[in-house]
């Protein structure tokens, strides 16, 4: 079984501390939450777990199956099961759905195997096919270009799209719910659900309760200030839906000043 | 009158070295034939333009110094013989199951073939000497006929040396099915092959017609020099595809100018892959009342190559159309120039004029020019350009590499969607792969 184990993770962007001290564990198989206030790391955790280039590691360490990734080029990482779905998804003009989506399953195939031909067209047609009815999602879809003049719903459901295509064994989802209507919103998360299950650990990040009335977490973290503050089942998240974030200040300020 | 001002030079600058001049002289003229006057012509301002300096616009941004001019020769006749064989894969049809006819221009010689029934139909599709015997009166009246030798050293040199070229006449009203095909290989080093192209699709006529140039990669240098005069008569359409891949070794100069008369229509493909160094100057002429003409082009440089297309759009009659879109990725050390002009000539009200160039630039050492330009002496046009140089940025990359796609591969999706809107207009799947092919290469190279 995947396991994501975060240690003491410290992350600068530009010199800036963003993460100081971070602590999490999610398994293959388990819904966390991460919330918290705007500004607290949660998108810098995303962005640091699947290794892009402007932000800094100074320490602490990053564990997927068994292996400390935080030196793994980003492609590998994604190859061995990790996956972002992104709170902005880039659009790549010229590129279809369907072409990126291909270049993305023979990448793998070919890691695994140098000598792979690629995948069946048949069977990556059905395969997509399938996964676009599940998010319904059109035909059409497959041949627009990626992210290229896609609504924010059409940009999200292009996220999980990609999810289920490539199969990871973690999932980061951040803010997955932003810029959603109701009905969008509702979409995704049926595909998220759809998704979610023995074979995959999500760490959904957000900032409101909203998308955890259609996604059912196991475990809900509460970030505060670069670091994990609080950690519960789903009462925490209704708790927070009631209580607003001041509490959770309130209380790490005073600990704050009590080690003081 | 003003004293002198006394200047003291306390150390000498370096002297600019200076374009070195070829060595070719009147007795290598080639045997005199129906083109004896012209070649006369030419050699005559051949022999009185100097070479192009660095202080002339067309010439600013592509450094001819470092050409090894005085050394090159003409190849002899035969000399094919000696040097390295044409590819097959270059002689495969890249628009169609089959071609309507082939000539193949190598060093020294040249082989033709064409469809019986075209024969019938009275098609030309030849190698130049052969069109020089055989249809002397039509190559004298095409030759010259639209670029002429003052426009520049290399058209005058052109216009005076070339030992081979292609002549193609479709007659008044044939529609040409299957595409015709011609190869300029031009193996060896020391060379300077010379060519002439000339087309005359004649009144409502209709032809596709596909020509190559191309050489493998030698060390030394060699150089190209041509000429292409295209007439598309009233009503006649033509689909032409020019492709250049010649070796990282030559020195590629050519002249060439289409000329769209009444409502008649060319769609003009330009692919360049290959060459040290390129100067082309492409001109489109809307010659008659509603003539429309699109030119689409590609260009992949990387290494130390130099790409410079000078293109000019010229309206000339009214109610004529042209779209020119031009894109070109960058890597290694490379450098392209872009110099684009529409020009509107005061009679040629109603026109709709485009133009676009837009640069990928894929290492911090490449480096893209775009120059694009209007002159408009008419008041009813509409007239568009547009211009953009950008570097591969990291986000998009990111993103790609995030789905496991790695580094190169990330690079090539990009680079192929950069592309995509030039393969759009490119109604040929053979020629859609070759440039496939370069992309590959080109973005897995180191």
């Amino acid at each position: 079984m995947s396991e994501l184990v975060i240690k003491n993770l410290h992350v600068s962007i530009e010199g800036k501390e963003i993460l100081k001290g971070l602590d999490l564990t999610v398994k293959q198989g388990e819904t966390h939450a991460l919330m918290g206030p705007n500004g607290t790391g949660k998108s810098t955790l995303a962005y640091t777990l699947m290794g892009h280039p402007s932000y800094t590691v100074t320490s602490g360490e990053i564990w997927f199956k068994d292996k400390n990734i935080i030196e793994m080029p980003v492609d590998e990482r994604s190859r061995l099961g990790l996956f972002l779905a992104f709170q902005y998804p880039v659009a790549i003009p010229g590129v279809t759905v369907a072409n990126f989506l291909r270049t993305a399953i023979n990448a793998r195939r070919r890691a695994e195997n140098p000598q792979d031909k690629g995948i069946n067209i048949l069977e990556f047609r059905n395969m997509l096919k399938e996964k676009m009815e599940m998010l319904k999602m059109d035909n059409a879809f497959a041949g627009r270009y990626l992210n290229d003049g896609f609504s924010g719903g059409e940009k999200k459901r292009a996220e999980i799209l990609q999810m289920a295509a490539l199969k990871p064994e973690i999932a980061i989802l951040d803010e997955t719910d932003s810029g959603l209507d109701i009905d969008a919103l509702r979409i995704v998360a049926d595909g998220v659900n759809a998704l979610t299950g023995p074979q995959l650990g999500a760490l959904v990040i957000t900032h409101y309760q909203r998308l955890l009335n259609y996604i059912k977490p196991q475990f809900v973290h509460i970030m505060l200030d670069g670091r994990v503050v609080e950690s519960g089942g789903p009462d925490l998240a209704l708790h927070l839906e009631e209580q607003g974030y001041d509490w959770v200040r309130e209380k790490y300020e005073e600990e704050k000043t009590s080690i003081r | 009158m003003e004293e002198k001002p006394k200047v003291v030079i306390t150390r000498s600058r370096r002297p600019e070295p200076a374009v070195r001049n070829f060595a070719f002289t009147a007795d290598m003229l080639p045997a005199d034939g129906a083109l004896k006057e012209y070649r006369r012509h030419a050699w005559e301002t051949y022999s009185r333009l100097a070479m192009p300096a660095a202080t002339e616009e067309a010439w600013r941004r592509t450094d001819l110094r470092l050409l090894p001019a005085d050394t090159f020769r003409l190849p002899t006749r035969g000399a094919f013989r000696e040097l390295a064989a044409v590819p097959e894969e270059l002689l495969k049809p890249l628009t169609a199951d089959r071609h309507g006819g082939q000539v193949i221009l190598l060093p020294g010689g040249a082989r033709a073939s064409l469809d019986p029934e075209l024969v019938r139909r009275k098609v030309i599709f030849t190698d130049l000497h052969t069109a020089e015997a055989e249809n002397p009166q039509l190559v004298a009246r095409m030759a010259g006929d639209l670029v002429r030798p003052e426009e520049g050293k290399f058209a005058a040199l052109a216009g005076a040396f070339s030992q081979n070229g292609v002549v193609l006449y479709v007659p008044k009203g044939v529609t040409i099915e299957q595409p015709l095909n011609s190869l300029l290989w031009g193996p060896g080093v020391g060379l300077a092959y010379v060519s002439h192209i000339l087309v005359w699709v004649d009144e409502g006529a209709s032809v596709t017609y596909v020509h190559e140039s191309a050489s493998p990669d030698e060390s030394g240098a060699s150089m190209h020099a041509g000429i292409v005069e295209i007439k598309v008569g009233e009503g006649a359409n033509l689909k032409f595809v020019e492709l250049q891949s010649w070796g990282r070794h030559v020195w590629n100069f050519s002249h060439e100018r289409v000329s769209v008369g009444n409502q008649a229509n060319v769609d003009w493909i330009f692919g360049a892959v290959g060459s040290h160094l390129t100067k082309n100057f492409s001109e489109l002429d809307l010659a008659g009342e509603g003539a429309t003409g699109r030119m689409s082009g590609f260009y992949f440089a990387d290494g130390d190559q130099h790409l410079d297309h000078d293109t000019q759009q010229n309206h000339l009659a009214p109610h004529t159309t042209s779209d020119l879109l031009f894109k070109g990725a960058l890597k290694g050390h490379s450098r392209s120039v872009w110099q684009g002009m529409i020009y509107v000539a005061p009679a040629a009200q109603k026109t709709d004029g485009y133009q676009a160039n837009r640069n990928l630039i894929l290492s911090p050492d490449a480096r893209a020019d775009s120059i694009p330009g209007l002159e408009i002496l008419a008041d009813d046009v509409r007239c568009t350009h547009g211009a953009t140089v950008g570097k591969l940025e990291q986000e998009p990359l990111f993103y790609l590499k995030s789905r496991g796609i790695p580094d190169k591969e990330a690079e090539r999706l990009i680079v192929e969607g950069f592309f995509d809107p030039i393969m759009q207009r490119i109604p040929f799947e053979g020629v859609r792969a070759r440039f496939q092919q370069a992309i590959h290469e080109k973005t897995a190279a180191v």
